[in-house]
Order: C-alpha cells, then sequence, then structure tokens
C-alpha cells in the first residue's frame, strides 16, 4: 500500500513537470534531436565520427584543387602534390619517404607509458608514415561516403516518392529506369566509369552516387505507395495541401525509418565499394590515397609488416559501424511510438529466472 | 461450492505498464467468475481497462505490461504459468472473437486453412481430412449460407459479416471452455449486428462456453449478457446482474453510461426553431450527382452513388444513413473534393465544385471542414496535434503568432487543456483524436462540415460527449453540417432531417420525425428495427419478435 502511495505520487509530481514543460510549442526538429540525444550508442558513435574526421582532416592538412599529381617543388627540391596545400598539425605527409625509425618500419606506439613516438603506426619498407597515410585514406574515403550518401539518398528518395504517390505512367516509365540502373553490377560501372573520369575521391563518390540510388528508390515507393492511401493524406489535402507538401511534410516523415536506415546501409556500402575498387586499382589510384588502395598497395606485406592492414582495416569497421549506430538512434528518434522498458526486466531478468531455475534442478 | 463451477475465476487482478520511467495501473483489484453457459459483460470507456483485463488472461499483455493476482481456469492459474503452457490454452481453452474480422484474419489464406490450422495446432493426430470435415461443421454452425465456398474463399471475398462468422467459427473450433468476445459487432452494420447475436447467443447454449464479452454498446450487453462489470479507470465499480444494473445502476458512474446511450427516439420533440428556408441559400446543394469508380485493369466502373440530391440549409444537420456500401462516404467525399463526380452539380455557398479551376477548387473547399472516421488514421502520426491542427491555418497563409492563438482557441473548443498542443496521436484516447480531429476541421470556420462517421469508432460514454460538443460548437457557429453515420440512434439525437441510402440511392429522406417515426420506406423500417436497445427487457420482447417472423 505504501508503495502504491508513493508511485501515484511521484506520477503526480511527474505530470505537473511535464505540463510546465509542455506549454511552450516544439517544433518535430526538436523533438527528434531530444530523442536522438537520449540515444547513447547513437551519439557516442556520432561523436566517433566526429573525432575521426576531425584528426583526418586537420592531421595532415587537405588540398584543394590542382591535378592532385605528384610533382617536385623547384625551390626546396622536394615532393609535392600539385594544387593549394592547407598543411596540418602532424609533421609527416603522406608522399614523402622519411627514414626507417623501427626495425622493419614497425609502429613505435606504446601503450604504457603512452607515447605515440616518430611514426605511431609505423612505416612502410620505403619509410613513408603509415599514420599520414591512413589520415589521408580516411579523408578520401570520408568524402566518398559523404557524397555517395548524400546524392543517392536525395535521388532514391525523390524518384520514389514521385512514383509512389503520383502512379501510373511517370511510376512505370521511373521504375522501367530504376530496373535499367539496378541490372548493371555497380562495381562493373564503378570500375569503366572510375577510369573514364579519373581516379580521385570526388569523381568517385558522385559516380557511385549517381548509380546507388536505386534499392532505396524502390522501397521508398512501396512505403509511399501504402502511406498514400491513410486518412491523414486526405485530410491534408482537404486542408489545401498541394502534392509537394503531402509527399515531403506528411508522408515523408512517415517513411523517415526507411529512409534513414537504407541510407546509413548505404554508407558503410559505399566505404566498402570505394575499398573493394581501389583494392582492384579501378578506384582511388596511385599517386593519391584511400584505406583500400593502402591496404591493396601492401598486399603482399601482411606477413612480414601486419601493421600496414591494421590501422586502415580499424578505421573502415569503425567507420562503418559508427554510420549504422547513427543510423539507428535516427530511426528510433523519429518513431515517436518507440517504447522502452526499464533494464530490470526484460533480458536481465529473463536471464535471472532461468538461472534460479536451473539452480532448483 | 458454487465456485467450484466456475469455468474461470480472477481475483484481484491487476496490470500494470511500464510508461516514462514508471509503472501505471491499468486495472487493479478485478474479481469475477463465470460459469458455463453464462455471459459476462465487461463495460466502460475506453482506456478502462476492460480489454487489458481481459488479454491478462491469456498472457496477451504487451512487452510493457505486467500482470498480478490469480485467475483460475477449472483450478488451474494462469498468471505466471509458462509460455508453453499459455501457448496450449490459448485457442483451445480460451478462444478470442476480435473486433475486426478484416485484420483478425490472414489475408493471403484461406478461411478453410486457417480454421485446419487452428484445428491442427491442437490436435496434432487430427489428418486433414478430418479437420476439413470439422471446419465445414464448424461453417456450417455459424449459419454461414454456403459451408464449402466459404472454406475456399479469402477473407476480401467474405462481407463484414460472413467474415465475423468464419471468425467466430475458427474461435469455438477447440470447443473453448471460455470465450472472449472483444467488440464482437462493432464494425457490423445494425441488421448484421443483430444476427450475430443471435448466434452468440445460439452458439454459446449449444457449446456451454463461457463467455466474456467486451464492449461499450449498451444495447450488445442487454441483448446477450447474464452478468456484468462496470469499470472506470481500471477499477471495478458496479457488479451485478444484468437486469439489476440496467433497472437499479447503485453507482454514479454506471448512472452516467446508461444515460449516456443515445436511445433511439428519446431525443422527442426538442422544438428546434424550423429553419427558415425560404430566401436561403442552401451551403450545399447537391442536383442528381452520380459518381463512378473508373474502371481499372479488369474490374469494371461501378457506380457507387446514383442521381443523389440533397440540400443543406446554413445552421443545418442532415444525417445521412445507411449500410456499410451504400455510397454514404462516398458523397462525403465527393463533397469536400476527394473524389470527382461523374455528373450532376454540386454547390457550397452557390458556387459550384464541379468543372471549376483549381485555384476556384482551393477556395470552395475552405468553407468546408470534414471530420474522418478513424482518428487513428486521419492524424499524421509523427506530427504533434498542434501542427496537424496548425496545418489549414498555415496552408491559409496565417502566421506563426496567429496560428498558436488560434490553436489554443481551438483546443478550448473542444475542451482539450492547451498543453496537448506537443503530444502526439499515439498518446491520446480516441475521443481526445477526434476532438482534435474536430478541432482541425473547424480551424478555418467552415460553412459546412462533413462529419463522416466521427463517434463511430468511440465508446458510448466518450461517444456522447463528443457529440454533445458537436452539437454545442454547431449550435454556436451555426454551420450547416452533413453527419454521415450509420448508427440511428446518433442520428436521432443529432440532426434535423434525415436521408437514408441504400445500394447507392437514396431512398428516403425527410424530417428526423417523419423518417424516424413515421417511416415509409421498407428498407428505413427494416433498419430502425434492427437497433438493438439498451433495455434488456425490451430486447428479448424484440428477439421473440424477430423469431416468429
Amino acid at each position: 500500500m505504501a508503495r502504491k502511495k508513493k508511485d501515484t505520487h511521484t506520477m503526480l509530481n511527474q505530470e505537473i513537470s511535464i505540463e510546465a514543460r509542455q506549454t511552450e510549442g516544439l517544433s518535430l526538429g526538436t523533438i527528434v534531436r531530444r530523442r536522438f540525444f537520449a540515444h547513447k550508442a547513437a551519439l557516442a558513435s556520432l561523436i566517433t565520427l566526429g573525432l575521426i574526421t576531425l584528426i583526418a582532416f586537420t592531421s595532415v592538412g587537405v588540398v584543394i584543387g590542382g591535378s592532385g599529381n605528384l610533382v617536385t617543388d623547384p625551390e626546396t627540391n622536394r615532393l609535392a602534390v600539385d594544387g593549394f596545400r592547407i598543411p596540418g598539425w602532424w609533421q609527416f605527409n603522406w608522399y614523402e619517404n622519411y627514414d626507417v625509425v623501427n626495425n622493419g618500419g614497425a609502429p613505435t606506439l606504446q601503450l604504457w607509458p603512452l607515447d605515440p613516438g616518430l611514426h605511431p603506426f609505423g612505416q612502410d619498407t620505403l619509410g613513408k608514415d603509415i599514420f599520414a597515410r591512413v589520415m589521408r585514406g580516411i579523408q578520401q574515403s570520408m568524402t566518398v561516403i559523404v557524397l555517395v550518401g548524400f546524392l543517392s539518398t536525395v535521388l532514391g528518395v525523390v524518384i520514389g516518392a514521385i512514383s509512389g504517390f503520383l502512379r501510373g505512367r511517370i511510376d512505370s516509365f521511373l521504375m522501367r529506369f530504376t530496373d535499367v540502373i539496378i541490372i548493371i553490377p555497380t562495381l562493373v560501372l564503378g570500375a569503366v566509369l572510375g577510369r573514364t573520369f579519373g581516379g580521385n575521391a570526388v569523381s568517385l563518390g558522385v559516380l557511385l552516387g549517381l548509380i546507388a540510388w536505386t534499392g532505396l528508390a524502390r522501397l521508398v515507393r512501396a512505403e509511399f505507395l501504402s502511406l498514400r492511401e491513410r486518412e491523414f493524406v486526405d485530410a491534408a489535402r482537404v486542408a489545401g495541401a498541394s502534392n509537394l507538401r503531402i509527399i515531403f511534410r506528411h508522408i515523408l516523415p512517415n517513411s523517415i525509418g526507411v529512409v534513414v536506415v537504407n541510407a546509413t546501409l548505404l554508407m558503410s556500402a559505399a566505404i566498402l565499394i570505394e575499398t573493394s575498387l581501389s583494392y582492384l586499382g579501378f578506384g582511388i589510384t596511385a599517386p593519391d590515397i584511400s584505406l583500400g588502395q593502402i591496404i591493396s598497395e601492401y598486399n603482399e606485406a601482411f606477413k612480414t609488416r601486419p601493421w600496414l592492414f591494421w590501422y586502415p582495416g580499424l578505421f573502415i569497421v569503425a567507420i562503418a559501424l559508427a554510420i549504422n549506430f547513427v543510423g539507428d538512434g535516427l530511426r528510433d528518434a523519429f518513431d515517436p511510438r518507440q517504447r522502452r522498458l526499464p533494464r530490470t526486466e526484460g533480458a536481465i531478468a529473463d536471464i535471472k529466472r532461468l538461472l534460479n531455475r536451473g539452480g532448483k534442478k | 461450492m458454487e465456485s467450484q463451477n466456475a469455468i474461470i475465476k480472477a481475483s484481484e487482478v491487476s496490470v500494470d505498464f511500464w510508461v516514462d520511467g514508471s509503472w501505471v495501473m491499468a486495472a487493479s483489484g478485478v474479481n469475477f467468475e463465470v460459469k458455463p453457459g453464462e455471459v459476462l459483460a465487461i463495460v466502460g470507456e475506453s482506456g478502462s481497462g476492460k480489454s487489458t483485463t481481459a488479454m491478462s488472461l491469456l498472457g496477451l499483455l504487451p512487452v510493457n505490461g505486467r500482470a498480478s493476482g490469480s485467475v483460475l481456469l477449472q483450478g488451474e492459474e494462469l498468471i505466471g504459468a509458462s509460455k508453453k503452457r499459455l501457448r496450449e490454452i490459448r485457442g483451445k481453452d480460451i478462444a478470442v472473437i476480435f473486433q475486426e474480422p478484416m485484420t483478425a484474419l490472414n489475408p493471403v489464406y484461406t478461411i478453410g486453412f486457417q480454421i485446419v490450422e487452428a484445428l491442427q495446432v491442437h490436435y496434432p493426430r487430427m489428418t486433414k481430412a478430418q479437420a476439413k470435415t470439422r471446419a465445414l461443421e464448424l461453417l456450417n454452425m455459424v449459419e454461414l449460407p454456403d459451408p464449402e465456398k466459404a472454406f475456399n474463399s479469402y477473407p476480401h471475398q467474405l462481407s463484414g459479416g460472413q467474415r465475423q462468422r468464419a471468425m467466430i467459427a475458427q474461435s469455438i473450433s477447440c470447443d473453448p471452455l471460455l470465450l472472449i468476445a472483444d467488440e464482437p459487432t462493432t464494425a457490423l452494420d445494425v441488421t448484421v449486428q443483430a444476427e450475430i447475436l443471435d448466434l452468440l447467443r445460439n452458439l454459446k447454449q449449444r457449446l456451454n462456453s463461457a463467455v466474456i464479452l467486451i464492449t461499450h454498446d449498451m444495447g450488445v450487453v442487454a441483448d446477450l449478457s447474464d452478468n456484468m462489470i462496470v469499470m472506470k479507470d481500471g477499477v471495478v465499480l458496479e457488479t451485478g446482474t444484468t437486469d439489476k444494473i440496467f433497472n437499479d445502476p447503485s453507482n454514479q458512474y454506471t448512472k452516467d453510461l446508461l444515460a449516456a446511450v443515445p436511445h433511439l427516439g428519446a431525443a422527442q420533440a426538442q422544438g428546434r426553431a424550423a429553419i427558415a428556408r425560404e430566401n436561403v441559400q442552401p451551403t450545399l446543394r447537391l442536383e442528381a450527382v452520380d459518381i463512378e469508380y473508373p474502371k481499372r485493369g479488369k474490374v469494371p466502373a461501378f457506380k457507387a452513388v446514383q442521381s443523389a440530391s440533397l440540400e443543406i440549409y446554413p445552421g443545418e444537420v442532415l444525417g445521412l444513413v445507411g449500410e456499410s456500401g451504400s455510397g454514404k462516404t462516398t458523397i462525403g467525399r465527393v463533397v469536400v473534393g476527394l473524389l470527382p463526380v461523374k455528373s450532376g452539380n454540386i454547390e457550397i455557398s452557390g458556387k459550384s465544385m464541379v468543372n471549376v479551376s483549381k485555384a476556384d477548387l482551393m477556395e470552395v473547399r475552405r468553407n468546408i471542414g470534414i471530420v474522418f472516421q478513424d482518428p487513428g488514421s486521419s492524424l499524421n502520426p509523427r506530427w504533434p496535434i498542434g501542427q496537424s491542427i496548425a496545418e489549414p491555418l498555415l496552408l491559409a497563409g496565417q502566421n506563426e503568432p496567429g496560428r498558436t492563438n488560434r490553436v489554443s482557441e481551438l483546443l478550448d473548443m473542444v475542451e482539450l487543456p492547451k498543453e496537448y498542443r506537443n503530444r502526439y496521436p499515439h498518446e491520446l484516447s480516441g475521443g481526445q483524436r477526434q476532438r482534435v480531429g474536430i478541432a482541425r476541421a473547424l480551424a478555418l470556420s467552415p460553412k459546412l462540415l462533413v462529419a463522416d462517421e466521427p463517434t463511430s469508432a468511440l465508446d458510448v460514454s466518450v461517444q456522447a460527449r463528443v457529440l454533445e460538443l458537436l452539437q454545442e460548437i454547431q449550435k454556436e457557429l451555426q454551420f450547416a453540417t452533413l453527419f454521415i453515420s450509420h448508427d440511428l440512434a446518433v442520428v436521432d439525437l443529432l440532426s434535423d432531417r434525415i436521408a437514408v441510402m441504400q445500394h447507392g440511392v437514396i431512398v428516403e429522406q425527410g424530417d428526423r420525425d417523419q423518417i424516424l417515426r413515421n417511416p415509409l420506406h421498407e428498407y428505413t423500417k427494416k433498419l430502425i428495427a434492427a437497433v438493438p436497445v439498451p433495455d434488456p427487457a425490451e430486447q428479448k420482447a424484440r428477439r421473440a419478435a424477430r423469431a416468429t417472423h
């Protein structure tokens, strides 16, 4: 009885505070942001992604414009990349050879006491700094991911939404066009186009983005076909909403789960496609670097110098995982019907119960 | 001695849900027992815990729910029973008839397959042929006209009433000890409802099962049940025999609930001021309107409405009555411009809606509001309700502070707290959602309100309040209303005039009193006779009258 009293008391308190909070108007965006930030794994992943990106871009600096080819600077007689170069805080760059410090170029990173040393991720046989190379690789891979994610999501959503909402001839036309793109293997198309249009990250990202939207378009179309029959769409139409408003303000938020999950899957697929293409020698090609290209370049030294693979591999996995977690968090944040259970009920309690039962026997 | 006979005995059953970090009580201290051949009705508003209590008997609570107390099924404890044991009990000893047979039956399997499946799950030794014989027997038992044909039909090939019969056949396939009927007739037309109620009564006697009937329809309770429980906010307020509670309710809430039931003919001669029709332009005028669903592929064109003519004057409520498929909703959708007309003319305050430019149509639409049938689907689930209400205002070009004020005003008007503007539809009850629907429809102060079965998804006391609210607002703002409903009692309560539809044709039209008290058309008479009356004695007399026919 006492417990019950206390429960209702806390409930009342909560209700009052909720009421006080809810007098102000909250937009959908605010609510989604709050819910997303409450999702621990997603938030941690977002921070990780941000940190990786930040370190990758600031450490070795970036090159803007130019052909990306290596040229010899006539003044200092050192190698340099063609284009406007913003230097970073890391003392080495990804294209020059340095003196090999450790035997065979092994990593100088020490965990206890923590000491990065001169070349924390190690060096290759020529003395190139692997840390700088991995950082440059992340830059390129990130560029590809962002471009593919953005382009293919926009294309997929727009094409899927239009054909699902308007149906009829436009739908048949767009879906047959989608079929045509689907039947061409992405890897082959990417390889051919990559070879034709040059091996830098921006062109590769755009090309992959232009061919990777098909699955998403199909899914969005299916969602729209079912959602357009719901009464709230009729209600909006009676209120005088235009087709565009109904598509983007009413139906799209309801299919956001499908869109976000697939966009994140696409992005993690993009990093893998990019690495495979680069590994095969069709994607980002030397003298520039991507994570896949590092692995491909050193593929004969797997036994002798494993550190050449550890770090690029680690970052590929970390980035792909983090993107998936962020997608999960976004989906939950957009779905107001999500229920959360207390930790003590559910799985842990089930295990306890199982253990108890086992003990009795 | 008596309690030993009881098939199910619930004592101190409580159900809690985990919501936003604390346990919220959904039902507490529920006691009842049901003996073979008895019907126990659990009555209450939405959210009163009646369905939750019934589902806790089966262990079918949502993941965030927990049940406590004791439920004895012939002496066996069900709460805390293993999942395997509960699975064995479900369908065999306790069966459920759900509200909406279209969603409760699997659309990709035939009726026969689904009954055979239920049989074979519980009797693994039964052969396909035996199961089929038994299934046909069952379909025959629920009085389906052609059991063999029904056996091979898919759910969508049957009518609503036939689907509900098939659903009942599936539930009684294993001769359950206890049958839980969760709003078994809510989705059905009155004439079909009367048939299903007769069927349930016959079956109960033949199978000698105990029945728990969950409903909000007092007419159904009066017709079917022996004992009843009245629940509110998870607490049992009154228990007793149906006769006693109907004739002599002791609890105030029960009295209110009974008073809230709209009685056909109760709104006798309220002396509404006759609305002057001369020299007044009708708000809505339909002239010989034909509506056709165009042919699609091999499906031929379907004429949903034939030469319908209607007029509604300012401040008037026209009730449009008919069974499902009669075309009444189609007329409503045409009036708000969601469907095109094939021929004929529609005028809103003298402005035609047919063959006009898109801009003109938009202008006309500003004067129409619509309240949809299902408040669950008519509000965008991803939008806070404040945003949904404000949408017509936004599209009409109102600025932000103006919208905020108007939304507060509208929420006040439909008697919802202002804080609710940030809530999502799923956080509100059905009645609250429908209030939101009304608020949205009235956002632009329309001249015509189309209400498409606005209360058919709500239970009585909620329905009574929503109807009262609608009536008040209508009197205050004096808009014309096209009120579409299958419930004659509701129409009786609200309308000035009534039009009756059957198979796409308006068969009778006239003043409320003339239609309800003195119907001329055969169909209208049949419709009025089928309405269940919330009075056990009266209902008995009617049943007898039906039987002799």
